[in-house]
């Protein structure tokens, strides 16, 4: 929670007395030394190896009964687990805060990895509406297709969907990289704010509609452009990065990225400097 | 939020009543105010199948008006009489509730308007679906207690679409459950996701054509307009492309006829529905769960995209 102070120097707005406190919120403060990453975990989680490997049944578990279930495996030191009969069932692999090697043999329903930091995930199957919301850091590649919503929200990692994904993809997104073997739906890229979508297919109408930032590389076609979406020069750079991407997420790794197109924010929305409509009328 | 499923199978028929059961329940997270079926059973085809209810079900929950059972048998005499004055003769009867009737009934005429408009002047009276294949069957609660209520777990065919509803625009009864039958087409029925903006211009329109609301549910008006559409010419296929622009608002929606089966999906693609295809079985429903309850084992499945439409023949 950000802290209000009264302090001396006055923002445009406090000038004209609009308001006199200002949020220090913690995204001004130090909390961590990047020389001790290496100390950094979340608390409750384990100390997990890769090598160690064990199978758990879902079948007749529900979502939470799985998910405590996975978590006491990692208790116990297991590194890689594997989800045998998950049939579709929502919320599955949620709030994974830990390195860990998780496999999915099956599909997955809504929200599932929603809120993960860490895990490499391979779900041999198809995935809901909002898979890998949230996600912090790690690898999620999903073997066929994808709902709506893929990737909502995302703020890091590499999400893979070998498959096709529907619409609003990468919804939100702030970060991280999101890679489509096939075509995705509407709205994808919709009000993305940072990061980069890669797909190979065809996109749907109003692509990156409302961007504030952020990058969409398309190799098919492109039913229509969202809001301030606008075309960007493919660099050679670009280029690099998606032979690289493609060839790490092991999808596409012959396809002809020169011929990708680039769309990125006009940024024609952006009203970050404007004054709010009571300090306008302050003002005049 | 509400859930819809359905299921066609090609080539053979199989019990849909159990399946749709299955699949339903397995949706009943997303609302069970209210559970329907469209069942198209296996029949001879000679006589219509009238399901048709004298009343409401007053049972918790409901948002209806509670009535004296002996208006139920005062409506069900009017419509016997209204019947036999149209020269409609009743083969089959069955009261499976105080307020809901199955008739199989010897009938000549093809139009249906006129037939239905008769039986529907009677007050309280409501067909819920006439034809030679399809029943409409829904009630309060969840898709088992309706099932259980009404015995549909033996009934076999060859499609069925159903909707497990949690009610947010309209009441808690059922003239506002879904599927609503496509009046006044023989054996067309339709089930929906979503919400329609741009409900009572189109009911204005349409009540000025000629054509009857039940509820003021806005799914209703699906089935309405694509009867409509149906009723100027076009086909089930064309009806459903022309609802894209001419329905305004989110939605996923199921139309059944006596021997198709057709999906659409706004052009926001703002409502699920996950799709698995082969060559003898097409399943779908607001979720993959409802697939799993008939096909537990691996399958492929995908949603279709925004502003798709899909028809597929029995």
């Amino acid at each position: 929670m950000a802290n209000i102070k009264t302090i001396e120097k006055k923002s445009k707005a406090q000038s004209m007395g609009m308001h006199t406190e200002v949020l220090t919120g913690r995204t001004q403060q130090k909390f961590f030394n990047p020389d001790e990453a290496e100390n950094f975990y979340y608390f409750g989680t384990y100390d997990v190896d890769f090598n160690k490997r064990t199978d758990l049944d879902v079948m007749n578990m529900s979502a939470p009964e799985a998910n405590k279930e996975i978590d006491n495996l990692m208790s116990q030191g297991y590194g890689t687990i594997v989800i045998k009969n998950p049939q579709g069932k929502h919320s599955l692999g949620v709030g994974i805060l830990n390195k860990l090697n998780l496999i999915f043999e099956g599909s997955l329903g809504y929200f599932g990895m929603g809120s993960c930091d860490g895990p490499i995930v391979r779900i041999n199957g198809r995935v809901g509406w909002s898979c890998a919301e949230n996600l912090m850091a790690g690898k999620v590649v999903i073997e066929k297709n994808a709902g709506s919503c893929f990737g909502a929200a995302i703020r890091g990692g590499d999400l893979i969907c070998k498959g096709s994904v529907g619409a609003r993809t990468g919804i939100d997104m702030k970060g991280g990289t999101i890679i489509i073997g096939g075509d995705a739906g509407a709205f994808t890229g919709f009000m993305m704010q940072r990061g980069r979508i890669i797909i190979l297919g065809d996109v749907g109408i109003n692509l990156g509609d409302s961007m504030y930032d952020g990058t969409i590389f398309v190799g098919g076609e492109i039913g229509s452009y969202g809001s301030d979406a606008v075309d960007a020069e493919l660099t050679s750079s670009d280029q690099d990065w998606l032979r690289r991407k493609l060839k790490v997420a092991e999808i596409g790794e012959d396809f002809d990225v020169s011929k990708m197109k680039k769309i990125v924010a006009g940024k024609k929305l952006w009203n970050y400097d404007n004054l709010e409509p009571t300090e306008k009328k302050g003002a005049i | 939020m509400c859930g819809i499923a359905g299921l066609i199978h090609r080539g053979k028929s199989s019990n849909v009543g159990s399946e749709l059961q299955g699949m339903l329940q397995a949706l009943k997270h997303r609302g069970e105010d209210s559970t329907g079926y469209a069942l198209y059973g296996d029949t001879d085809g000679k006589n219509f199948i009238m399901r048709f209810k004298v009343g409401e079900n007053v049972g918790e929950g409901s948002s209806s008006v509670m009535e004296d059972v002996s208006v139920y048998d005062e409506r069900k005499k009017i419509v016997d009489q209204t019947l036999s004055e149209m020269g409609a003769k009743i083969i089959k009867e069955e009261r499976t509730l105080p307020y809901s009737l199955r008739y199989e009934v010897d009938y000549e005429t093809k139009d249906l308007l006129d037939f239905s408009q008769r039986i529907e002047s009677i007050p309280g009276v409501e067909i819920l679906s006439m034809g030679k294949s399809l029943e409409v069957i829904k009630d309060l609660g969840n898709a088992k207690m309706v099932c259980d209520r009404y015995s549909l777990d033996k009934l076999v065919g060859t499609h069925a679409i159903g909707h497990a509803r949690m009610a947010t625009e309209s009441g808690v009864d059922i003239k506002s459950a879904h599927p609503f039958w496509g009046y006044p087409f023989s054996d067309v029925s339709v089930v929906h996701n979503g919400q329609l903006t741009n409900y009572w211009n189109n009911r204005r329109v349409l009540e000025n054509k000629g054509m009857r609301f039940m509820s003021e549910c806005d799914s209703e008006l699906i089935a309405v307009y694509i009867a409509q559409k149906m009723r100027e010419g076009a086909s089930l296929e064309e009806g459903m492309k022309d609802s894209l622009t001419g329905l305004d608002g989110v939605f996923t929606y199921f139309v059944a006829t006596k021997d198709s089966l057709g999906m659409a999906k706004d052009t926001m693609a703002a409502k699920p529905l996950v799709l698995y295809e082969s060559d003898d079985l097409v399943a779908m429903g607001s979720e993959e769960i409802a697939i799993r309850s008939v096909l537990p084992h691996e399958i492929d499945t995908y949603d279709p995209f925004d502003g798709e439409v899909k028809v597929w023949q029995i």
